[in-house]
């Protein structure tokens, strides 16, 4: 085929594509409606395939079988995590009007122009040579169908390069705001995904079932050739590591990949598009691989020992059946997956340096030296375009400086490995709050550096371009250091082992970096802006700005970068969606916010930030404030609702607190007059016993009846002082409940006839009668027995106390009832007033005619029947009528309650 | 003429005692048996000291000695306290109320015979 024919072909091609892209700027499709649906977007993703795919996986899979697989599996794997992850980018970048991954990664860590720099550095150094790829692909292959190889200063692949920057300068670099999206370009790519797809699914179709009886004929042919049976077992395809290693990496790579994050991010127009995107384009990878295996094996059964590069088998096989259309049809097939390639990566890479390297320099001399009013857009206009030129140049470069040594999948796989340095950075800064700038600095520059030891240098070295010793011998014969085997790990393949190391690197230094270093207060906003972006605060940042500046500044600003037109618009519809502040010389922070990202789409986050501050004067407001808002507004809620709840608890332990005290008190209280009361009572005996001790002692005269009077009392007395300490212990011991108390089944008629006889004596010594009005039956219940009898017996003493000698009479009876019995003792004394039948009961209340002689007694005797009433769950009362003297009587209930038995002390307020 | 000693108690037997003592001792001795009574013993005849008890049924010895000393007809009756209660603010009380001295049960009847004689019979 003739140089010229060929040329115009792929110039036909390339009009074909402008023409497209042309159509798709103006939102019309061949079908007259805009080209922006989930199909066109889904294709663009497969932009993804380029030369590498459509020659190389050809290439690879001639010599190490199904080794070209991971490189698809890892994106398909990655597609099922695209809503979450992807649809997470998308509205992160429509927020902070993101236009490139290097923008996205500064705008995560704070708006940082040195992470945004470092970002688009590593993308050049690592995205170079893959441009260079797919030029040499266009050439070798251009060249492989004329016949034709130039040596000169400017060959085939000079002028492929020179096209392909005036068509990357048509689809990307026409207008300035760079976030608006290309749809023109998208449209372009998809049609050149659908070529490529088209052209790969031909060609292997001729391949197999023209050339060959199908895949069974193919696979057999190929079988009975040992050399090439190996292709089929897992042996021939590499170890596992490499496998995983590469399916990771090519997950990496789907996301980290400028011209990926291009399309799916910065051109999505919809949200939703991601799901259908989520299975059509592992579908599209399916479809492009299918013919892969069956074009590497009839390529090496036709060209067994001829020298012919497995990277050309999609266009040499057409051609050695002299199949002119279908090797054109390969040709363009390869041609639209490098243009493709290299016009969406050119793009992204031209947008990163102008917003990172070319505009922060220009910025700032611009604010310094220049504060006029020439409009910049034009220069950041020129800027990308010349990124563009200087790109695909450098590209050229890299390929006549390397020359043949290359595979390409082994240029693809080295940029993979860069860009994949992106991943924790971005991945981390979406998903982990706390990683900071200093950060993603230590982590990128780290990973970069062992990417550029451990793969760069090498490749480099393997060209001729740097000596190769080092590879071999390690630097200054430092085994330990060879690039290849770092610290003694041999046995790996280059990228596997790369991938490893750097990958070590970044993530240590991303992580251990962020824990040790402060985050500044935009970090921190912009930080919470990304992991948060779901429940994003709503007013995004601007109400973290305080300060100033006029709309009319602001748009004046404006328009310098993005022209005066396009600025008006912008703040005429501003103005017309939201409540326009009062005063129209002072802008809201909100305006200041726009401001900014209108800015952002033209010459990125960071600089608009800059930009924007040098008019709005003002200032974020302080860390610790933007803490308090962003971290803390959560918890503080959380901490309010916990304090609410402790000062509940609290006042309500307060309250408890104090019952108890009160109740302590009170009992201290009833403690102190109980003892002082005892003591009292303990003191009057003794000091009968002790006068009269002494009166005796002093004087031996008194005569003997004296003396027997007064020996009588000292007896009597010390007897009531042992009945006294006796009683005391009792009753504290039925209120501290330490007795135990003896319940057995009783025939209380019995027992109450030994009571009444045990107290005979007193009633005779005082002629007081004693009437027993007793049941004939015996009567059953289970009591203790000793603790009845002594109730029954102090009641009876009493009884008899209060009765007038000769004329007393004291009846006792017992009454059987259906839920108990009743004891009741009446006597015909003075009987008690009303006023102290409530208090009889009480320690040491004694009610006596003060007149005639004090009652002997305790005081004490019915506060101990009373307590042992109540432990036996029953009752015990007084009743007086005036004279009639008193009846006390007590009930007990057949069976006993728990509640009431061996409940503890019933005390005299009980 | 004999000096008088009225001695105010609820209990039989201390009565009985202290009886014998101020008898022995060779002065007149009257009994009350609680505040009412010693209040009424006291406007029938001035006693020359009063041998008061604290706990007592009805009114208490603090109310009687306050009662005798509020009276100015009765200010030159000596009041020695006799009390069961010994504790600090018990005798703080007696003192403020205007008794002369504080004795506590049990007591030793040498000491309460010497304070009777003391107060009784100063020195010249």
């Amino acid at each position: 085929m003739s140089t010229g024919a060929l040329a115009l072909v792929s110039l036909l091609y390339l009009l074909v594509l402008f023409a497209i892209a042309y159509g798709g700027d103006r939102r019309v499709g061949l079908t007259g409606r805009p080209l922006s649906g989930p199909w066109i977007y889904s294709l663009s993703l497969a932009v993804y395939c380029t030369s590498w795919t459509f020659f190389g996986s050809v290439g690879l899979a001639s010599s190490r079988g199904l080794m070209f697989l991971p490189i698809y599996l890892g994106p398909t794997l990655m597609a099922a995590l695209w809503p979450m992850v992807v649809g997470k980018m998308i509205r992160i970048g429509r927020a902070e009007r993101i236009t490139s991954i290097a923008d996205f990664i500064s705008s995560r860590y704070g708006k940082s122009h040195s992470v945004g720099a470092l970002v688009t550095g590593i993308a050049i150094i690592g995205i170079v040579p893959y441009i260079s790829l797919q030029l040499k692909a266009v050439s070798d292959t251009f060249e492989l169908l004329t016949h034709e190889t130039t040596a000169n200063l400017f060959d085939t692949a000079f002028y492929v390069t020179v096209i392909l920057a005036a068509f990357s300068i048509l689809f990307g670099a026409r207008h300035i705001d760079a976030s608006e999206h290309h749809r023109g370009m998208v449209s372009a790519i998809a049609f050149e995904s659908v070529v490529k797809l088209a052209a790969f699914l031909l060609v292997g179709g001729l391949v197999t079932y023209s050339f060959h009886d199908g895949f069974g004929d193919l696979f057999a042919q190929a079988a009975a050739r040992p050399d090439i049976a190996q292709l089929f077992t897992f042996a021939g395809s590499g170890d596992y590591g490499t496998w995983i290693s590469l399916t990771l990496l090519s997950m990496m790579a789907i996301i980290c990949l400028p011209r990926q994050f291009q399309v799916a991010v910065v051109e999505n127009v919809d949200e939703a598009h991601v799901r259908r995107a989520a299975w059509l384009f592992p579908l599209y990878l399916i479809l492009i691989n299918l013919f892969v295996l069956p074009i590497a094996l009839a390529g090496r059964l036709a060209f067994a020992d001829q020298g012919v590069d497995p990277d050309t088998f999609v266009l040499a096989l057409p051609l050695a059946k002299d199949s002119a259309v279908f090797a054109t049809i390969a040709f363009l097939g390869g041609l639209s997956a490098a243009t493709g390639m290299v016009i969406v990566e050119t793009i992204a890479l031209a947008t990163m340096f102008s917003n990172y390297i070319a505009m922060p320099l220009l910025v700032r001399g611009y604010l310094a030296f220049a504060p006029g009013r020439d409009s910049l857009s034009g220069v950041v206009l020129a800027i990308r375009r010349l990124a563009i030129v200087g790109f695909l140049l450098l590209g050229y470069l890299y390929a006549r400086l390397t020359g043949e040594n290359f595979t390409l999948v082994g240029i693809g796989l080295m940029s993979f490995t860069a860009v994949a340095q992106f991943a924790p950075v971005l991945l981390g800064g979406l998903f982990w709050r706390g990683g900071s700038k200093a950060g993603a600095l230590a982590g990128l520059a780290a990973g970069f550096l062992l990417w550029a030891y451990t793969l760069f240098l090498p490749s480099l070295a393997r060209s001729g371009v740097l000596p190769s010793s080092f590879t071999e011998w390690g630097p200054f014969g430092m085994a330990l250091l060879k690039p290849g085997a770092l610290f003694g790990l041999a046995g790996m393949e280059a990228v596997p082992h790369a991938l490893m190391w750097s990958m070590i690197a970044n993530i240590g230094c991303y992580v251990l970096v962020s824990l040790i270093s402060e985050q500044s207060a935009i970090e921190r906003i912009q930080a919470s802006q990304f992991v948060d972006s779901f429940n994003a605060v709503p007013g995004g940042t601007s109400q973290f700005w305080r300060g100033n500046a006029t709309i009319s500044d602001l748009q004046a600003l404006a328009a310098r970068f993005v022209g005066a037109e396009h600025a008006e618009a912008a703040f005429r519809g501003f103005s017309q969606t939201r409540r326009i502040s009062p005063n129209p010389d002072e802008a809201n922070p909100e305006l200041v916010e726009f401001t900014e990202r209108l800015l952002a789409g033209a010459i990125g986050t960071a600089t608009a930030r800059v930009v924007v501050a040098s008019v709005a004067k003002g200032e974020i407001v302080s860390l610790h404030e933007v803490m308090d808002i962003l971290d803390e507004n959560s918890q503080v809620i959380a901490y309010s609702h916990k304090l609410e709840q402790k000062s509940k608890e609290l006042e309500t332990t307060t309250a408890e607190l104090r019952a108890a005290y009160e109740k302590l008190s009170d009992l201290s209280r009833l403690k102190d007059e109980f003892i002082a009361t005892v003591t009292h009572e303990l003191r009057t005996p003794l000091t009968s016993i002790r006068s009269f001790s002494e009166i005796l002692f002093d004087n031996p005269q008194v005569d003997l009846s004296q003396r027997q009077e007064f020996l009588g009392i000292v007896i009597k007395e010390s007897e009531r002082l042992t009945r006294l300490i006796n009683q005391v212990l009792d009753l504290a011991k039925l209120e501290a409940d330490t007795d135990t108390w003896d319940l057995v089944d009783s025939d209380l008629v019995q027992v109450m006839e030994d009571a009444a006889s045990s107290v005979g004596q007193l009633f005779k010594d005082k002629g007081v009668a004693l009437d027993l009005d007793l049941p004939a039956q015996p009567v059953h219940l289970e009591t203790d027995r000793d603790r009845f009898s002594q109730v029954v017996i102090n009641l009876l003493s009493n009884a008899v106390k209060f009765c007038d000698p000769q004329t007393g009479r004291v009846q006792v009876s017992l009454r059987d009832q259906a839920d108990g019995i009743t004891v009741s003792v009446r006597d015909n004394g003075p009987g008690i007033p009303d006023w102290a039948c409530e208090k009889v009961f009480d320690k040491f209340q004694q009610v006596g005619d003060t007149m005639t002689s004090k009652p002997a007694g305790t005081g004490l005797g019915l506060t101990i029947s009373r307590n042992i009433v109540s432990h036996l769950g029953g009752r015990i009362w007084v009743e007086s009528p005036p004279g009639q003297g008193a009846m006390f009587a007590f009930f007990l209930p057949r069976i006993p309650s728990d509640g009431n038995l061996g409940a503890g002390s019933i005390g005299p307020d009980h | 003429m004999a000096r008088s000693v009225l001695i105010v108690d609820d209990e039989p037997n201390i009565v009985i005692s202290l009886e014998f003592l101020v008898r022995q001792a060779g002065y007149e001795s009257r009994i009350a048996r609680d505040g009412d009574a010693a209040l009424a013993a006291v406007a029938e005849r001035l006693p020359d000291l009063i041998l008061l008890d604290v706990m007592m049924p009805k009114r208490d010895g603090y109310d009687v000695c306050q009662t005798i000393r509020a009276n100015p007809a009765w200010a030159g009756v000596r009041i020695i306290m006799l009390t069961a209660r010994g504790r600090e603010i018990d005798r703080e009380k007696g003192f403020a109320l205007g008794v002369d001295d504080y004795v506590t049960k049990p007591f030793s009847t040498r000491e309460v015979v010497e304070l009777i004689k003391h107060y009784l019979e100063p020195a010249p």
